[in-house]
């Protein structure tokens, strides 16, 4: 049948020149090699090591120069030493125990909070205007400035710390959730117009999905306030038993023990880049598969 | 002049699926002496299966055309009928979510109808082998060229099943080769599903190498000039005489109605 012949020929030319289209359109994908993947590991390395290597020279050299005593500003190495012995201790470990899980508490309610204050306000015209100015007011305050009224409220308690926390992480999880809805492109909303998406559909799958990645910074940013809020906490609001990061490190200055408050400092250093990376990959993951990050 | 305006025909070719009639329709922006008037009395009949291509100069207001069939704008007055809402569309920009894997926008527009996870798959499959996409599947829209991405977007438009196909510039920010293999293709699509194109264009040749009939509207208020049957056999090309002639035609018209604005 000629007829068929004809049409399964012009089937065949389409597919072919589609596909050869595609193929010198697409931009090669170069491969990730071990010595490339080498090279950059260094590259992000080393500024990190240079800075180590700074900080301890110059702490090293204070020591060495007795700009204060030794039991006031002990040597790098005392502190490792210190900080070593103490980590294969119970009470370090139960300390950074305590602290996290407030943390997270903190964090967690905040992102609850955020949230939800952040969706009502970029839905709701009216909350726009008032609370709108309220979130950025309140994220002009150092958070430290509300303890004495959260004791006040909560005497020395739990509570008083998660208050703080809570409003210190809120207004930046709410802003990112309400730039984000801001700046969804408006092309996204009339597709999903078009396809016949409204209120909470639309929602669901074209407006909070294309927030995300304001969204992730909202809850890096938070994170930051939620954590300072909470070492400030920690050092003033001191609860009875509890024995958090804050707490021990009180204890060790009113022992005069230096060289364990230094380790104190030390360790709270390594958690903020530790839980920073983890943000940071997340936001990186989310960028390269939404192909935000296109500087291969 | 084959300008339509049969109020009575028009009740009935409203019933046939597919059909679009347009009734003296107006668009206005804003009140008072600051309006705008974008479109004053369009009436256009565009029967069911027919490809028609909207050319004219800025501010014709034929996107705002497109927006009003779509159901995305209200009318000021006159009316519109089409059987079916919502209808397909797709747009410059293909505006694929990031978030969503080739074929998940594609699904998405099925989610949406009530479709089941199983048959969405299947459909979407069938649908980007429509565009000649199978294999990009689960690539992210980031991972293809623009011309891909665009025959995504209208892998995404067919799987809402309407029987009308609006498209506002879709080829417009593409190279002049991938756009002429995507005419072919979507004459192809055209004719396999009998679609009902309404298709908006700034580029007169690809109205003529496209059209079953070009509209010309004018600028500000935007008004129906002239319709042109393209009496062309197909397939056609976009560079062969006859397109070029009648495209010669109707851009001289398109000059004159630029020149009337000279201040």
């Amino acid at each position: 049948m000629p007829v068929e012949t004809v049409s399964s020929k012009e089937e065949d030319t389409s597919r072919e020149r589609l596909s050869g289209l595609d193929e010198l359109e697409r931009t090669p994908v170069t491969e990730t090699r071990w010595g490339r993947f080498g090279s950059r590991l260094w590259a992000s390395t080393w500024p990190k090591v240079l800075a180590l290597v700074l900080v301890i020279g110059v702490w090293q050299f204070l020591v060495l120069i007795e700009w204060k005593p030794v039991w006031v500003l002990p040597a790098p190495l005392t502190v490792w030493e210190d900080l070593a012995a103490y980590a294969s201790t119970p009470d370090y470990w139960q300390a950074i125990l305590i602290t996290m899980q407030r943390a997270l508490t903190g964090f967690a309610l905040s992102v609850l909070v955020g949230s939800v204050l952040g969706i009502a306000v970029a839905r709701f015209r009216p909350l726009r205007a008032a609370i709108g100015s309220a979130i950025t007011g309140l994220q002009t305050m150092p958070s430290i400035i509300w303890f004495p009224l959260a004791i006040l409220l909560f005497k020395i308690s739990e509570s008083a710390i998660m208050f703080v926390v809570v409003l210190g992480a809120v207004p930046a999880i709410a802003n990112g959730i309400i730039s984000g809805i801001d700046y969804v492109p408006p092309a996204y909303k009339r597709v999903g117009a078009v396809l016949g998406m409204k209120g909470l559909t639309l929602y669901r799958h074209v407006i909070l999905p294309a927030t995300l990645p304001s969204f992730v910074s909202g809850l890096k940013q938070g994170w930051a306030f939620a954590w300072r809020s909470l070492m400030a906490g920690e050092l003033l609001v001191i609860i009875a038993g509890q024995g958090s990061i804050g707490a021990l490190m009180q204890g060790a200055r009113e022992f005069n023990d230096a060289s364990r408050v230094i380790g104190w400092i030390v360790t709270v250093l390594v958690i903020g880049i530790l839980v920073d990376a983890a943000f940071r990959a997340a936001d990186n993951r989310i960028r390269s598969s939404w192909g935000l990050n296109q500087d291969r | 002049m084959s300008l339509i305006r049969h109020a009575v025909a028009a009740e009935d070719a409203a019933r046939v699926p597919g059909a679009v009639v347009l009734t003296d329709v107006v668009k206005r922006y804003g009140r008072g002496p600051g309006a705008v008037t974008a479109l004053d009395g369009v009436s256009l009949n565009v029967a069911p299966g027919s490809f028609t291509c909207l050319v004219g100069a800025s501010g014709c207001g034929k996107s705002t055309l497109l927006s009003l069939v779509a159901g995305l704008d209200e009318l000021s007055a006159g009316s519109i009928d089409n059987v079916e809402r919502p209808v397909a569309m797709m747009f410059q920009e293909s505006a694929l979510f990031p978030w969503l894997t080739v074929s998940g926008n594609v699904e998405l527009a099925l989610r949406v109808k009530g479709v089941g996870r199983a048959e969405r798959r299947q459909r979407a499959a069938e649908l980007l082998d429509t565009v000649r996409l199978n294999g990009f599947a689960h690539k992210r829209p980031h991972e293809l060229s623009g011309g891909m991405r665009q025959r995504v977007a209208l892998a995404r438009a067919l799987a809402q099943d309407a029987s009308v196909l609006l498209m506002d510039e879709p080829f417009g920010a593409l190279d002049a080769m991938t756009r002429d293999i995507l005419h072919d293709e979507l004459e192809r699509i055209w004719r396999e599903r009998e679609l009902t194109v309404l298709f908006v264009t700034h580029n007169v040749r690809e109205a003529v190498r496209l059209g079953d009939r070009v509209v010309l509207l004018s600028s500000r208020p935007g008004r129906v000039l002239n319709v042109y049957d393209v009496g062309l056999d197909r397939p056609r090309r976009i560079d062969s005489a006859p397109v070029a002639g009648l495209a010669a035609e109707i851009t001289d018209a398109l000059r004159e109605e630029v020149s009337r604005h000279a201040g």
